[in-house]
C-alpha cells in the first residue's frame, strides 16, 4: 500500500457544477415498472440524479465550476502553474480535455496540463497528484477539475446500472497554505478485479465495431446492453469494499496516528446507500459524521465526494475541520486522505 | 450453531412465511435477487467476521453450500 504525507499544502477553494435537468427516479420507469423503480430508489437511497442535456459535457461542468471558484477567489490565472482533469468521460480520445480546458478558461501558455482517467477513486489520487506537484516547488498553484457524465455510460436498460449514476463536475484549487498542517494519503490498485466494472469495447483492445455496438439480453433478468454501455457486478464490488476499505482507511489512521474520534467528517464515496450505510456500521461511525449526498445526486463517480463537501459541509467548513476521504471503484482503484480543512472558499453550489 | 444461521439467512432475505432449509436451493428463491445477495454477504461479514469470496459466493447453490463455505472460510 502507498503511504504519503504532505505539510502545508491545502484545498484554498472548492466549487461544484450540476446540471439543472434533474431526473427523479420514482418516474423513471420507461423501460422498468414504478414497482420495481420504487424498489430500486429504497435500496440505494438514490432518489434523484442530474443528467446533463445532449451537448454538455463533463469538462463543461468543470467549466462552470471553475468559473465560479476562479471569481470568487479573485484569482491571478498566471499563478497557476498546472491543470488537472480527471475523468473517464471525456470530449475526444485525443487530445486530452485538460489542454482544451486551459485555452477555455483562458490559462496562459506556460500552463502545464494533463489528464487522470480514473473513476471513483480519482478525486483523492488527483488531490495527491496536485499535493506533490506544490510540494515539489515549482508549482505555485495546481485547478483540479474532476466531471463525469457518468449517466451516458451505462445502458437505461440494465437494471443493474440503470438508476444509480449521474453528472456533476467540480473544480479544487490546491496551494501552499501556512496554517494546513500534515496531510495523508494512502492509494491502492488491484487489476485482477478489472471485471467488477468495466466498458468491455471502444477501446483499442475490443475496438467499436457494428457488432460492439448492437444492444443483447445479457443475462437470465433480461437486463439490455451493449459492449460499448458501462456493466457492473454488484456483489463482487460490495465484497471488494467490505474487504478492503475499512483496513485501507484504518490503515490510514495509524500511519497518520490519528484516531478515528479526532476526523471531523467522513467522505466516502457515494455508491449507494446500502453500502455506505452497512460500512458506517461496520466501522462503528457516528452517522451525523458521514455527510451523504447520494439521495440528491445519485453516483457521480470520482466527483461525488467533492460534491458532497459542497452541497453538505459549505457550512461546516467555514470553521477549521479535518476531513477523511474515501474514494473506491472502477479498476479496483481506491485511495483514502486525511485532510486539514483551513482556510477553504466553498462558493454555493452552481446550477447549468 | 446451523440453525442460527438458518433464521438469520432466513430473516436476511425476507422470507416471512418459513425458514429456509439446508436442501433450499437459493437460486430457485424469488427473493434471491443482487439486493439480497449484498445483504447476505453483509450478514455473514457481521455475524461470522468473514468476507466471502466473490467466486466462491457466486459458485454456492443449496443453503448447505453457502454454511460450508462459511465454515470453510472461518477455518482458513
Amino acid at each position: 500500500m502507498a503511504f504519503v504525507q504532505f505539510d502545508k499544502i491545502g484545498i484554498s477553494g472548492l466549487a461544484a457544477a450540476v446540471p439543472a435537468n434533474r431526473i427523479d427516479n420514482s418516474t423513471y420507469t420507461e423501460y422498468f415498472s414504478s414497482e420495481e423503480a420504487a424498489q430500486i430508489v429504497e435500496k440505494t437511497g438514490i432518489k434523484f440524479r442530474r443528467f446533463a442535456p445532449e451537448g454538455i459535457c463533463a469538462s463543461d461542468l468543470c467549466v462552470a465550476a471553475a468559473k465560479t471558484l476562479l471569481d470568487n477567489k479573485k484569482l491571478d490565472k498566471s499563478e497557476v502553474d498546472a491543470l488537472i482533469f480527471v475523468s473517464q468521460t471525456p470530449d475526444y480520445r485525443m487530445p486530452a480535455t485538460s489542454i482544451l480546458l486551459q485555452h477555455k478558461l483562458g490559462f496562459n501558455k506556460n500552463t502545464a496540463a494533463f489528464d487522470v482517467s480514473l473513476g471513483c477513486s480519482g478525486f483523492v489520487y488527483g488531490l495527491m497528484i496536485a499535493y506533490s506537484l506544490v510540494n515539489n516547488g515549482g508549482f505555485r498553484k495546481v485547478l483540479l477539475l474532476d466531471g463525469e457524465t457518468r449517466s451516458r455510460v451505462y445502458s437505461p436498460k440494465d437494471r443493474k446500472t440503470a438508476f444509480l449514476f449521474g453528472d456533476g463536475g467540480v473544480a479544487a484549487l490546491i496551494e501552499r497554505d501556512q496554517d494546513c498542517g500534515t496531510s495523508f494519503f494512502s492509494l491502492g490498485s488491484d487489476g485482477s478485479r478489472e471485471d467488477y466494472i468495466k466498458m468491455d469495447a471502444g477501446g483499442y483492445r475490443i475496438p467499436s465495431s457494428i457488432e460492439t455496438l448492437k444492444e443483447k439480453v445479457v443475462d437470465e433478468h433480461g437486463n439490455i446492453r451493449s459492449d460499448e454501455h458501462g456493466y457492473m457486478n454488484g456483489t463482487d464490488v460490495f465484497n471488494f469494499v467490505l474487504s478492503e476499505i475499512p483496513s485501507n482507511i484504518n490503515g490510514l489512521l495509524s500511519y497518520a496516528g490519528i484516531s478515528a474520534e479526532a476526523i471531523d467528517y467522513f467522505l466516502f464515496h457515494q455508491a449507494n446507500d446500502y453500502m455506505n450505510s452497512y460500512l458506517i456500521k461496520k466501522m462503528k461511525l457516528p452517522v451525523e459524521k458521514v455527510p451523504q449526498s447520494i439521495r440528491d445526486f445519485g453516483n457521480t463517480s470520482s466527483v461525488s465526494i467533492p460534491l458532497t463537501i459542497v452541497s453538505q459541509l459549505e457550512k461546516e467548513l467555514q470553521l477549521p475541520k479535518t476531513l477523511l476521504l474515501s474514494g473506491f471503484g472502477v479498476g479496483m482503484s481506491w485511495a483514502s486522505a486525511i485532510l486539514p480543512f483551513r482556510n477553504c472558499t466553498i462558493p454555493p453550489l452552481v446550477e447549468l | 450453531m446451523v440453525d442460527k444461521f438458518l433464521t438469520q439467512l432466513t430473516e436476511t432475505i425476507e422470507i416471512t412465511d418459513r425458514t429456509l432449509q439446508l436442501t433450499d436451493e437459493l437460486r430457485s428463491l424469488e427473493e434471491w435477487d443482487s439486493l439480497a445477495q449484498l445483504s447476505v454477504i453483509a450478514m455473514i461479514d457481521e455475524e461470522y467476521g468473514i468476507v466471502l469470496d466473490g467466486k466462491v459466493f457466486k459458485s454456492v447453490n443449496t443453503v448447505q453450500e453457502l454454511w460450508d463455505a462459511v465454515q470453510s472460510a472461518k477455518s482458513s
